[in-house]
């Protein structure tokens, strides 16, 4: 490491001692690789002990019944994908409406408003929306769109009513307009890379500014696009707060999206503070394992797909 | 209906439900903004918000002065830790990351980025909580830290990247060490930029909650002293929004008021400093 300065320094001058500064502020920055090394090594073994308890039946278990040490992880998992998924089938349209209307030329005023407001979208905390998702998205949702569904549609089993007022339904309306901000901006830089000649050459054929989008521009971008899909899901997984208050907090498993339900980030938020004994706080740690592991592979995987478009690596 | 009005009828309402869905992403913001401004304004009209601890239900004269002591201790630690590392390791990705390791780091911050909040106070928990018996606001800062670091490194990298190669290259020119062209050349021309990403990273430790519930927990009583547990504005509103008593509620939405009100200063703030930065990048 002392060696490489010393040639990328030499052009011209002559050889310098090494470059001290260098090498500090090398070390200070793996301050961030170390510390991702150190939460994946330290959460493993925090989890080893519930791991050897549990067995891999915890996974596939659908009883969680702390008083009587019943353990499993599936009606989390069930929540938590079931939430994250119908999210992004919400976010997704708008999403790449917003992307599409931002990456347009023209209207700048207009233009910049919305990116503005999308970007503050980003920045509200997450007990915000939890608290505004309580006690206001909740009740009108209730009224306005669950009972209804319940009422006309009941028969169909993911609209099975009575419906409740914290259910799966408005944990993924939440979660939607959270990851939306990720999606339309991450969307909006992959469809600006889509080269500028494909565009004017759609649009010398006589195509329409739709077909173009549609036949040139999208699938160009398809690729990142997906990225920023799977990078949003990655967020929606995740997160925790906004969820837990509005979800209701039941491990149950329900085919009815009007229901309530749980999520593995929110039954961690929610009962790690009141579980007693070693082995209910173990389980919730196996939980927060699980969510790692699969939040760490969907990132890493969308970080890839992102990467390569943005890098340029298209025909 | 020809084939061409077909074609134009499409056109015209795929570009009508464009124009519609970006209105439709307005709408949430315009919603969440209204009714925590209307459901928090009375909260913040008594002084005793600012002024008084939490006090049980029933009793009169309640405030969130522990929970801002505590957001304003914990954050403060965090930002110690995490802006001058975070800055550092920016510049030195501008400066010598084309390499490996550069690579490694820059991989590492979009991960630590994404990876769910209550994953790095499980860690801290883990790692602290058990060892030492017990949280405490410390361990907080430290959750929060590690939530800055990864925004501080690369928004300080994205600034010091707009910095033009023709400073650089003076410097160099003229002799100066590489640290003093880093660090006295390079880092002065970005500081807007580098401002930008501190402030965003402040802002979005202040609104945390999840890790604090594993390493903190809270606490009723106004305390500065980081050993202890310590509460935060986030924790009230997650607490208080969930009990059945409404003057609890009512504090519930003043903090989540006040959280939103920092959101939009910091945000405010760090675009008046973008437009500064981009504005010096085209003097120099």
């Amino acid at each position: 490491m002392a060696t490489a300065p010393a040639t990328a320094a030499r052009a011209g001058a002559p050889a310098r001692p090494a470059d001290g500064f260098r090498s500090i502020t090398t070390v200070v920055s793996l301050a961030a690789p170390v510390v991702l090394i150190l939460i994946v090594v330290v959460v493993v073994i925090t989890a080893l002990p519930a791991i050897r308890t549990f067995g891999p039946g915890f996974l596939t278990s659908r009883a969680w019944n702390p008083p009587k040490e019943q353990f499993g992880a599936l009606p989390f998992i069930f929540g938590t994908v079931v939430t994250s998924f119908l999210a992004l089938v919400l976010a997704l349209p708008v999403g790449i409406g917003v992307a599409l209307f931002l990456a347009e030329q023209g209207l700048s005023g207009v233009r910049g408003a919305i990116g503005i407001g999308v970007e503050l979208l980003a920045a509200i905390p997450s007990v915000v929306y939890g608290i505004w998702g309580l006690y206001i998205l909740a009740p009108w949702l209730l009224l306005h769109v669950s009972k209804p569904l319940a009422a006309s549609l009941g028969g169909i089993p993911i609209f099975a009513g009575p419906a409740r007022q914290t259910n799966m339904l408005i944990a993924s309306v939440i979660l939607a307009v959270m990851i939306l901000p990720t999606l339309s901006s991450i969307s909006r830089e992959v469809i600006r890379a889509v080269p500028g000649g494909l565009r004017e050459a759609s649009v010398a054929m006589g195509a329409t500014w739709w077909e173009t989008v549609w036949r040139v521009i999208l699938p160009a971008a398809r690729s990142g696009i997906f990225g920023a899909t799977v990078l949003s899901l990655g967020r929606a997984l995740g997160e925790t707060m906004a969820v837990t208050m509005t979800i209701g907090n039941r491990p149950e498993i329900q085919s009815s999206l009007l229901q309530p339900a749980y999520t593995l980030a929110s039954v961690i938020a929610n009962e790690f503070n009141e579980a007693t004994g070693t082995v209910y706080p173990a389980a919730l740690i196996e939980l927060g394992l699980v969510l790692m592991l699969v939040t760490l592979t969907v990132n890493l995987v969308a970080l890839i797909l992102v990467h390569r478009v943005s890098s340029g690596a298209r025909p | 209906m020809s084939r061409n009005s077909r074609r134009q009828l499409a056109n015209t309402l795929s570009r009508a439900f464009m124009y519609f869905f970006a209105c439709v992403a307005l709408l949430p913001l315009a919603l969440v903004l209204f009714y925590v401004v209307i459901q928090g304004m009375p909260a913040l009209m008594h002084i005793e918000f600012f002024l008084n601890a939490q006090r049980p239900e029933g009793i009169p004269g309640g405030g969130v002065a522990n929970a801002f002591a505590g957001t304003v201790v914990m954050v403060g630690i965090a930002s110690v830790l995490a802006i001058p590392l975070g800055v550092v390791a920016g510049v030195q990705l501008v400066e010598y990351g084309t390499g490996r390791i550069g690579d490694a780091v820059r991989l590492a911050c979009d991960v630590l980025v994404s990876i769910p909040s209550i994953v790095v106070g499980l860690f801290i928990y883990g790692l602290l909580v058990v060892t030492f018996h017990g949280p405490t606001g410390f361990f907080g800062s430290l959750a929060l830290a590690i939530l800055m670091l990864p925004v501080v490194v690369r928004t300080t990298e994205s600034a010091v990247a707009l910095v033009p190669g023709a400073l650089r290259e003076a410097g160099l020119a003229l002799g100066l060490a590489r640290w003093r062209v880093a660090l006295q050349l390079i880092l002065p021309a970005a500081i807007p930029g580098v401002v930008t990403g501190a402030l965003l990273a402040v802002a979005r430790a202040a609104g945390e909650t999840a890790p604090l519930l594993l390493t903190t927990l809270g606490n009723v009583f106004l305390t500065l002293n980081p050993a202890q547990r310590m509460s935060a504005l986030p924790l009230i509103v997650y607490h208080d929004a969930l009990t059945p008593y409404p003057d609890l509620v009512q504090t519930a939405w003043g903090a989540a008021l006040v959280l939103v009100l920092l959101t939009l200063l910091v945000n405010v703030l760090s675009r008046l400093a973008l437009r500064r930065q981009i504005r010096l990048a085209g003097r120099i």
